[in-house]
């Protein structure tokens, strides 16, 4: 922490909070984040294990991208203030706004998610059903990292000042709660791929979290304080503890891999948790928005003044301020 | 640029806006009332005293489209025998109906939407209470009604604008604190409003929200503050969100494709 941070020094009004605080609920939002990137990356590891002869790993990563990804569809029209109403999302495609975005990638996930489910677990049209889970794999990977920029494009100021790292921090998160479900579910012999995604996705989780956590803006004390900070050092705790139970004993025993997969799982979820209370502490403060935008424009001012421009202000010694009598309406009449 | 720069008025009709000269402000609220009746605003809560002078509404909201701040502000004495003073700070806030709307960009919906006016305005019809304007706005003037569901802000008066009529806060408000018209023309007066009370010894008064060079491209709805902005609860220097939005696409990209990679390493190597 620089020294500037000791200090804080700013005005509000009534201390009263200028952003609003978000509407979404915390196990609608955050656990619909954490489920769609744990279909999105299941979805990948069942591609994978429909084309190296991993018919154990395929049956269980399909069945549990179809389960997250319907919890995550229902945990979504949950959310809306009116769910009846969903299918508006569908009304308009914009670039510009992420949810809109997500709604197309899930309307086209879902569909292959669920078709490729069904085929393996009724043996249809399993050319078509491989087809549709390639698909779904290629798709799913949007699914597991749009939510950053869906978290990232708002005015939240923990949200928004970890914008550049926050995919790759949800792109690890997902990989690590995919491959630990599946090494939980599926049989040793065949979860290989599964833990090893699990341990990659918990490193990149870790490393890009620290990252996240560690850079130069005020809103990242939102991430070590209150409920959040404890939610991401459980988090923590759940991931590294996880891989390293997987990595070293997950191709020897099934309860160590499903405990250590589990873990990892549950340290994917945690996480997701914590960034959005993080967030949500941090449209309670006003310092988070005030303290950084003041620095912005004293900078601006710094700059300009060293690049030898005359300020604009012409510099007259002002005697007091504007007169009484001067006219009705003059609010600023000082009373001393 | 902005997708909210679609639809923005190009040809014959001006953008109209709102100038909100606060050094005229008496704090009697005629604005707020006004608003509520016209639109048919909801009452939010039962009576309740803040104890933050005379502000009791506290900020804009779904129910709150016109809020009038009012602040104290101590000023030391310059004769160390004399009582220090106080001077009364009052300002009427509303939606900035910005040039680079992010309530705008981020409807999934196409909920809200530019009027011809140069407006920023919620199609009630539509609208389906998902919530991500009122996590977009830098200013935190949207927000979802309780019990409701939808989110709800100033619409400028869409319907009086449709006839003809100034807004219903303009309308009523007795001092010409609020003033409504074309904003090439507001920004005029505001600017030799501004000399003025410079001129007169207002150190402190600036104008909020005018430069269409700002972080949301200039507010359709501007204002005079005679103090720093977060004085009257206003961030100094909002951006808005969508403005890095392509950067974050490429990185979530980068992301995507790196999952991929990586799953597809994960199988590359593993025995059976």
């Amino acid at each position: 922490m620089s020294p500037r941070r000791q200090k804080e020094e700013f005005t509000s009004y009534y201390g009263r909070p200028i952003l609003k605080e978000p509407t979404w609920e915390a196990l609608d939002i955050a656990g619909y984040i954490f489920a769609g990137g744990l279909a999105g990356a299941s979805s990948l590891l069942a591609a994978g294990a429909q084309h190296s002869g991993r018919p154990g790993l395929e049956r269980s990563a399909k069945l549990t991208a179809l389960t997250a990804i319907s919890a995550s569809v229902v945990a979504l029209v949950h959310d809306l203030g009116r769910p009846d109403r969903f299918l508006n999302m569908l009304r308009v495609a914009k670039p510009t706004s992420p949810m809109s975005v997500g709604s197309w990638i899930l309307s086209v996930y879902g569909p292959l998610a669920g078709a490729t489910a069904a085929s393996n677990v009724l043996g249809l049209l399993p050319r078509a059903g491989r087809l549709a889970g390639l698909g779904a794999a290629v798709t799913g990977t949007g699914v597991a990292t749009y939510t950053a920029v869906l978290i990232g494009d708002t005015a939240v100021p923990t949200w928004h000042d970890a914008h550049d790292v926050l995919p790759f921090v949800f792109a690890g998160s997902a990989a690590a709660s995919a491959g630990g479900v599946a090494a939980a579910l599926s049989p040793v012999a065949e979860a290989g791929p599964a833990r090893r995604m699990a341990v990659g996705g918990a490193v990149l989780e870790t490393a890009m979290s620290m990252v996240m956590e560690r850079r130069d803006h005020l809103s990242t004390e939102t991430l070590h304080t209150g409920k959040a900070g404890r939610l991401l050092r459980l988090s923590k705790a759940c991931t590294v503890g996880g891989a390293v139970g997987l990595a070293l004993g997950g191709g020897k025993s099934r309860a160590v891999s499903a405990l250590g997969g589990l873990a990892v799982a549950a340290g994917s979820a945690l996480l997701r948790f914590g960034v959005f209370e993080a967030g949500r502490a941090s449209t309670r403060d006003p310092k988070y928005v005030v303290v950084p935008q003041r620095e912005r424009l004293g900078k601006q001012a710094e700059a300009q003044e060293n690049g030898g421009q005359q300020p604009l202000e012409k510099a007259q010694p002002q005697p007091q301020r504007a007169g009484q009598g001067e006219g009705a309406g003059v609010s600023a009449a000082s009373m001393v | 640029m902005s997708v909210t720069q679609l639809g923005m008025p190009s040809v014959g009709v001006p953008r109209k806006g709102f100038f909100t000269d606060t050094s005229l402000c008496i704090g009697c609220k005629a604005c707020e009332v006004a608003c509520k009746e016209w639109n048919d605003v909801p009452a939010d809560t039962d009576l309740q005293i803040t104890g933050e002078s005379f502000d009791n509404t506290s900020a804009l909201g779904a129910n709150t489209w016109r809020h009038v701040a009012f602040i104290e502000k101590q000023v030391p004495a310059t004769d160390p025998s004399a009582h220090d003073g106080v001077k009364w700070l009052m300002s009427s806030d509303v939606c900035k109906h910005c040039t680079h709307a992010a309530c705008l960009d981020v409807c999934p919906t196409g909920a809200l939407f530019r009027t011809e006016h140069g407006t920023v305005v919620v199609q009630q019809d539509i609208c389906n209470g998902c919530g991500y304007c009122v996590s977009a706005c830098p200013y935190g003037v949207i927000d979802q009604r309780k019990g409701d569901g939808r989110a709800f802000k100033c619409t400028m008066c869409y319907d009086r604008l449709e006839a003809g009529e100034e807004p219903a806060c303009a309308k009523a408000c007795p001092t010409k604190s609020i003033q409504f018209g074309e904003l090439d023309e507001l920004r005029e007066r505001a600017d030799a409003r501004l000399v003025e009370l410079k001129e007169r010894g207002e150190e402190n008064a600036q104008l909020y929200g005018r430069d269409p060079d700002n972080g949301v491209g200039g507010d359709g709805a501007f204002f005079l503050l005679l103090d720093e902005p977060e004085t009257y609860g206003l961030p100094p220097d909002p951006i808005v969100t969508t403005r890095d939005l392509p950067a974050m696409w490429k990185r979530a990209a980068g992301a995507a494709a790196g999952l991929l990679a990586g799953a597809a390493l994960a199988f590359w190597g593993a025995k059976k």
